[in-house]
């Protein structure tokens, strides 16, 4: 017979082309490869930065010294060796920074056109501020003066520590301390640039923001910093995006995101990640080593967390959330796709610090091709956490058969009043599905698209509208979601 | 008009059918019925198109469309419906979704305007109402945690909605009591039409008081040992299929297993 097999309607599916892989060319500001106090020097006095920075940096890098990198991830890789990385590069620009959209360099305008983030006033997205971070530095951020009008604050990290420097200082490293780990003491010793968030007391902000994390020199990692304060009663919806071109070369992006919620405040932090993953042979791709994590330092506050990933050829991340205040409650929603030779060990962790805390983990994973997919979680508990409530379900989807799943679920209880549930399912996409959606007119590649999609919807759900589509135009799904 | 020709097919290298000849036309309905291990379910994967089955001879000609020739989805963007007998369940999909991505996959190859949401949705629950099952059903993932007769109730709205001009029902009876039987058998009947022919694959008779077959095959060996009237499903219940093993081969050789 000449129909075609259900494994190639599958293949087709499962190879996709990475679209953002294009590189842009321009005259960069480059620091030379390797790490040293000097080149930790450099940096800081390149963004002129004051002196109680180049002092945290540098604590923070003595520190890294006599650390080791963490090695119990299920992922597999050679060892990096971090003096062969390029720490900064900048494109260059005849001034110290553009003040308006009009000096920025009208390639790095057209890249992110490209990637579908205009930053061009007549252009911009409708209702989203946009902060657009290239290499090592933040490029633009649109729509700062209408949120300076309630009183946001929407910059560059490097123009927070300029402007609002007793914010950073307060709130700087007191979610993720310098020492907290291998990469986030990487991260604070050499962070170049990344977005700074400042929602003051009852200030619900009117627009969501987003960064764009754009990876473009050759050799370089990307070590950026996003800060996100709500004040009492604020709340805000942030979302970030990140592509790469596709190089035969592995990158390091360790990145390092701190979020604080006072009394009553909600953050809702969105990520799609498209980092991009290495070849169908597992060559080339991001390793992607973040820190993230959310302190729900008030009462009643609320910090959610919400994931798609399906780039970086390793992903390694656990977006978290200390629930120190009373009644505080954390989220984390995730979908994580590996294929090919695409490794992620991801999860979250929820602590349970404050009274009748609340948090859920909903996470959805998706194996295909060779990949591997760990969902590791931390639920704990502790002895004052009276009435702490945790729910937690774990799921995996399997395409094809060389790819693997697994779990591993940790659950600490101190205190005799918790609830703390899990759940667990693995599927598989099944010649039988595939076949009885094809028996109905349904083409395979609709069919898998249907599956996977429905497989995620709880944590599309969670996303912004904007997001969501893009989400699921990742995962080759095209939804007319007018029904059901 | 559906002509099978001397059709061979196998499944993991081993013989299943061994040139089974049928002819099905427009409007008529066919019973098949046969021991288990005959080839009964074999025959109707095959028609559909299931890859895992592979015809090793033989033709199908359907209105003069080489059958075989097509992949699986455009045999039932064609108008090829195959009721299964174990309907799959979709976690994560709602039935509401995949019945409208079916509908219009279909409408979409015949040259028909797609159905919006309000259209389709009127469409469906009228054809809900109909075979009796609640809209709830509607709004679950697709087969997930219906019992056996919601499944097969599913499986009758997909055919009422796709409206196929040929019909192949595996086993539909198969986990049926009497009630569900005939609300499907109902179902079934109220879809019978001049354009539309139908293969009713079934191991017992039962079935057959209430879709009432123009006539009646017994597969045995992977070929057709004999065709008849209605009265030949009754003669197959009062002797059971061991008459037919036994003078199966005889039967074949005489009448040349030509209905």
């Amino acid at each position: 017979m000449n129909a075609p097999t259900r494994n190639e309607a599958l293949g087709a599916f499962l190879e996709q082309d990475y679209v953002a892989g294009f590189e842009t060319r321009l005259e960069t500001d480059t620091v030379p490869k390797g790490l040293s106090e000097d080149v930790i020097r450099t940096i800081s006095a390149r963004k002129g930065e004051p002196e109680w920075l180049l002092d945290w940096r540098l604590e923070a890098y003595r520190h890294w010294l006599t650390m080791t990198p963490p090695l119990w991830a299920a992922v597999q890789f050679p060892p990096v060796d971090f003096q062969d990385i390029v720490y900064y590069s900048a494109p260059k620009s005849k001034t110290d920074g553009p003040k308006s959209l009009d000096e920025v360099d009208p390639e790095l305008l057209r890249t992110f056109e490209k990637l579908g983030v205009p930053l061009h006033e007549r252009a911009r997205l409708a209702g989203v501020a946009v902060d657009a971070v290239f290499d090592s530095v933040s490029v633009a951020t649109t729509f700062k003066k209408e949120l300076g009008e309630h009183g946001i604050v929407f910059c560059s990290f490097s123009e927070a520590v300029k402007e609002h420097p007793a914010l950073v200082r307060q709130y700087l490293g007191t979610v993720v301390p310098p020492g907290d780990n291998f990469y986030a003491a990487l991260n604070s010793a050499v962070f170049s640039d990344g977005s700074f968030v400042f929602i003051p007391k009852g200030v619900k902000c009117p627009m969501e923001l987003s960064t764009y994390f754009r990876i473009n020199a050759r050799d370089t990692g990307q070590f950026e910093r996003t800060l996100i304060i709500a004040e009492e009663g604020a709340s805000v919806s942030y979302l970030e995006g990140c592509t790469a071109p596709m190089r035969d070369e592995n990158q390091l992006h360790a990145a390092v995101v701190e979020l604080i919620a006072l009394d009553d405040a909600k953050i809702k932090y969105s990520t799609v990640q498209n980092w991009y993953p290495g070849d169908k042979d597992g060559k080339g791709g991001i390793y992607n080593f973040v820190t993230k994590r959310g302190d729900c330092r008030g009462a009643r506050s609320h910090i959610s967390w919400t994931q798609v990933e399906t780039g970086s050829a390793i992903t390694w991340k656990y977006p978290s959330v200390i629930l120190r205040g009373d009644d505080s409650v954390g989220d984390f929603h995730s979908v994580a796709l590996t294929n090919n030779l695409q490794q992620a060990d991801t999860g979250t962790k929820m602590i349970h610090m404050g009274r009748n805390t609340r948090s859920t983990i909903l996470s959805k994973g998706i194996s295909a091709g060779r990949g591997s997919n760990t969902f590791r979680g931390l639920v704990r508990v502790t002895p004052k956490a009276e009435g702490a409530r945790n729910y937690t379900q774990c799921d995996s989807l399997l395409i094809g058969d060389r790819c693997a799943a697994h779990t591993f679920p940790t659950i600490e209880v101190r205190h005799p009043t918790a609830h703390v549930e899990h759940e667990a399912t693995t599927s598989r996409i099944g010649e039988d599905q595939l076949f009885y959606a094809m028996q109905r007119g349904i083409s395979a590649e609709d069919a898998v698209s249907m599956i996977v999609n429905g497989f995620c919807r709880e944590v599309f759900k969670e996303l912004p509208m904007e997001f969501a589509v893009e989400a699921q135009k990742l995962l080759g799904v095209s939804l007319e979601g007018s029904v059901g | 008009m559906l002509k099978i020709n001397n059709l061979h097919a196998a499944v993991d290298g081993k013989a299943i059918l061994m040139g089974l000849n049928l002819e099905v036309g427009s409007g008529e309905v066919h019973a098949i019925m046969g021991p288990n291990g005959s080839g009964k379910s074999t025959l109707a994967q095959v028609l559909a198109g299931r890859d895992s089955f592979t015809v090793t001879d033989g033709s199908v000609d359907w209105d003069g469309t080489d059958l075989l020739a097509l992949p699986a989805e455009e045999r039932a963007r064609a108008g090829l419906f195959l009721a299964f007998q174990y309907p799959v369940e979709i976690p994560g999909v709602s039935n509401a979704y995949f019945l409208k991505a079916a509908v219009n996959a279909v409408r979409r190859h015949r040259g028909l305007p797609e159905y919006d949401a309000m259209d389709f949705l009127a469409r469906v629950k009228a054809e809900m109402k109909a075979v009796g099952m609640k809209e709830e059903f509607l709004y679950r993932s697709v087969n997930e945690g219906f019992s056996g007769g919601e499944k097969k109730r599913n499986e009758v709205l997909q055919m009422a909605l796709l409206e196929p001009r040929l019909a192949v029902l595996d086993e539909t009876d198969s986990g049926l009591d009497i009630d569900a039987l005939k609300i499907v058998a109902e179902g079934v009947n109220r879809l019978r039409s001049p354009e539309r022919s139908m293969i009713v694959i079934t191991h017992y008779q039962r079935l057959l008081d209430y879709i009432v077959p123009d006539k009646v095959h017994v597969l045995s060996q992977g070929r057709i040992v004999r065709s008849g009237g209605r009265e030949l499903a009754l003669e197959l219940e009062a002797h059971g299929y061991g008459w037919i093993d036994a003078d199966g081969k005889a039967a074949a050789a005489a009448s040349g297993a030509r209905s």
